[in-house]
């Protein structure tokens, strides 16, 4: 804040706040991860730790259910919705950022508008229009309009280009190169951090997705994703809460994974999200 | 360079510099093609259709029967919407302003120390990316009457009489509020970086002034932040009008129900309805009961309702779309 130096109960004050605020935001998981080994009789007492140890517990929760079916979908469906998506946003992105033509503006408003919009307007006609193709009781109508891009992912990546100085492009264009080529040589490179906040926004989107895979492909049991697996995994074996530990555990774990992998750009993302005004 | 100069010592009517030009105007529509096509299939068409089904009579089987306004007159004799509507209200006046407070301080706080602050401000972002489900159930077990560890901390803390949490339809919503609140950290990321923009030299300036903590904060810093407060309030508005996730496993989770499909089922708006939200009736009307008619009057409010919101971010942020 300022130069002066802080006096040493204020530090502490401010560590102990800091602290209490970790300890509460940990907890839940920290909770959920004890629970996780434990018996299942132990799971239904008010004891926070496990007497005895039971990691079998998660191999006994892929026995219970397809966990690893459920899981190779939701890779399946996070994966590709977000490599169709970078296909058209990165472009896209480029021409409402760098490019001047006409429409710009109403594209732009538009692509705000779709960002906002609640899902759930939308969801009748678009229902019936997977349905019409045949393609309800999959994960299809969720990846598939990824290749039509993503509007948030767009927005995203607009605002991060906005910030490449237009020196960059002039200097490719008096070089010879063509649109395509400046997109792929200059902005791709210099973006890359914004393309990969992008990215994990997406394949989070679609591993954290309820509400989509819920609509599509709660009809067939083949297609469905972690999050619609856990759901009725815990309606299959409410009283074991050792194994519904365990399995929301195998849940949160590849996204605390991935997020300590790529932390900084995650963080340069959300920050670019919040827009100053 | 050799480009250049050919461009330049061409005489501007050759055919093939008019065929470049030509090529460097279409380039844009090219890079914007598919996403021009996805806003026409993914956004205009079903805006439209939901306009027209909203007259209509129909289920999934049969054509599309024109009713004119009988959907519409339904709307206002319907008692589930009105509850429905209400427990979404409920929660956009408590939950965004709740997630707004906790946000900021935690913001603020995290600004004030310098050691360990990276560290601190991952625990803190962390609950934000847990799947809503995983969360969701994390809550309810940590919740649980009697044997969660909340209600035995309370009840060491010699509170006799602890809430039931989401078996309570008075603490059913409160309970999706600290959920939510669990989950603040990414719009505390946005404060934080809101924040550090708020220029170093105002503060020192009106310290300088005379001006204590509290003034420094009233007159400096919120003025500062405003217009990322009022992107983080529309944005909460309208995330909360589509709230349905976190309201469906709670409750189907706290019935301790036997559910089918996906864990949906009549625990929809346990315990008494106090969960039920707008969306979920939305969901119930068009999937369960497969009234599509009257699905599309409950999607064009709640569109009509949003757009409102939006436009106003618009209007407010018109660099967005320049």
């Amino acid at each position: 804040m300022n130069a002066k130096k802080q006096p040493f109960l204020l530090l502490v004050a401010r560590h102990s706040v800091m602290i209490a605020l970790a300890v509460m935001f940990v907890a839940p998981v920290l909770f959920l991860a004890l629970t996780s080994f434990m018996t299942s009789d132990q799971a239904l007492t008010s004891q926070l730790w496990p007497t005895t140890w039971h990691p079998e517990n998660y191999a006994d929760a892929f026995s219970r259910a397809p966990l690893l079916r459920y899981l190779l979908n939701t890779v399946l469906y996070a994966g590709l919705a977000t490599v169709f998506m970078l296909l058209a946003s990165v472009p896209a992105a480029y021409g409402l950022a760098k490019l001047r033509w006409r429409g710009r503006q109403t594209t732009m408003i538009a692509i705000i508008c779709m960002m906002m919009l609640p899902p759930q307007v939308t969801t009748v006609p678009l229902y019936l229009f997977w349905a019409d193709a045949g393609l309800t009781g999959s994960l299809w109508p969720l990846i598939l309009p990824m290749l039509a891009g993503d509007a948030f992912s767009i927005f995203l990546l607009r605002q991060f280009m906005l910030t490449i100085p237009d020196e960059y492009l002039d200097a490719a264009r008096v070089d010879g190169a063509g649109e395509w080529r400046t997109l792929w040589q200059v902005i791709v490179p210099m973006a890359r951090p914004g393309i990969a906040a992008a990215a994990m926004f997406q394949f989070f989107y679609a591993w954290n997705d309820y509400y989509g895979p819920l609509l599509y492909a709660s009809e067939n049991e083949q297609a469905w994703t972690v999050s619609l697996g856990l759901a009725g995994f815990r309606s299959l074996h409410h009283v074991e809460w050792h194994l519904v530990s365990a399995a929301t555990m195998l849940t949160i774990l590849p996204v605390l994974v991935v997020f300590f992998f790529a932390q900084k750009a995650f963080v340069q993302g959300v920050t670019l999200t919040g827009v100053k005004g | 360079m050799a480009t250049v100069v050919r461009a330049g010592a061409g005489s501007p009517g050759t055919s093939r510099l008019l065929s470049l030009r030509t090529r460097r105007r279409l380039t844009p529509y090219v890079f914007v093609a598919p996403v021009l096509l996805g806003l026409v299939v993914f956004l205009v068409y079903p805006l439209l259709a939901a306009v027209y089904f909203s007259f209509t009579r129909f289920n999934m089987i049969e054509a599309p029967e024109w009713v004119g306004l009988d959907n519409w007159r339904f709307l206002l004799t319907d008692d589930n919407v009105v509850k429905a509507a209400r427990n979404t209200l409920w929660l956009v006046v408590v939950m965004v302003p709740a997630r707004m407070l906790g946000a900021l301080l935690t913001a603020i706080l995290l600004n004030q120390v310098k050691r360990g602050r990276s560290a601190y401000r991952t625990l803190f972002y962390l609950p934000a990316l847990a799947p809503p489900v995983a969360a969701t159930l994390a809550f309810v077990l940590l919740l649980k009457p009697g044997t969660g560890p909340v209600s035995t901390l309370l009840s060491h803390l010699g509170v006799s009489d602890p809430p039931l949490w989401f078996n309570d339809p008075d603490w059913s919503k409160p309970s999706l509020v600290l959920l939510a609140l669990w989950g603040v950290g990414d719009l505390m990321m946005i404060f934080v970086a809101a924040l550090l923009d708020v220029p170093v030299e105002l503060h020192e300036a009106a310290a300088l002034d005379g001006a204590g903590t509290w003034q420094r904060f009233r007159y400096v810093t919120l003025p500062g932040i405003s217009p990322v407060l009022l992107f983080a309030a529309i944005t909460g508005i309208i995330g909360t009008l589509q709230y349905f996730t976190q309201a469906a496993v709670a409750a189907s989770v706290a019935s301790g129900a036997v559910t089918g499909g996906g864990g949906i089922s009549d625990t929809f708006g346990y315990p008494n309805g106090s969960t039920f939200t707008y969306p979920l009736w939305l969901y119930v009307v068009g999937f369960r009961y497969h009234v599509l008619g009257y699905a599309n009057v409950l999607a064009v409010v709640l569109f009509a309702v949003s757009i409102t919101g939006t436009l106003i971010l618009l209007r407010r942020f018109r660099e967005y779309a320049k």
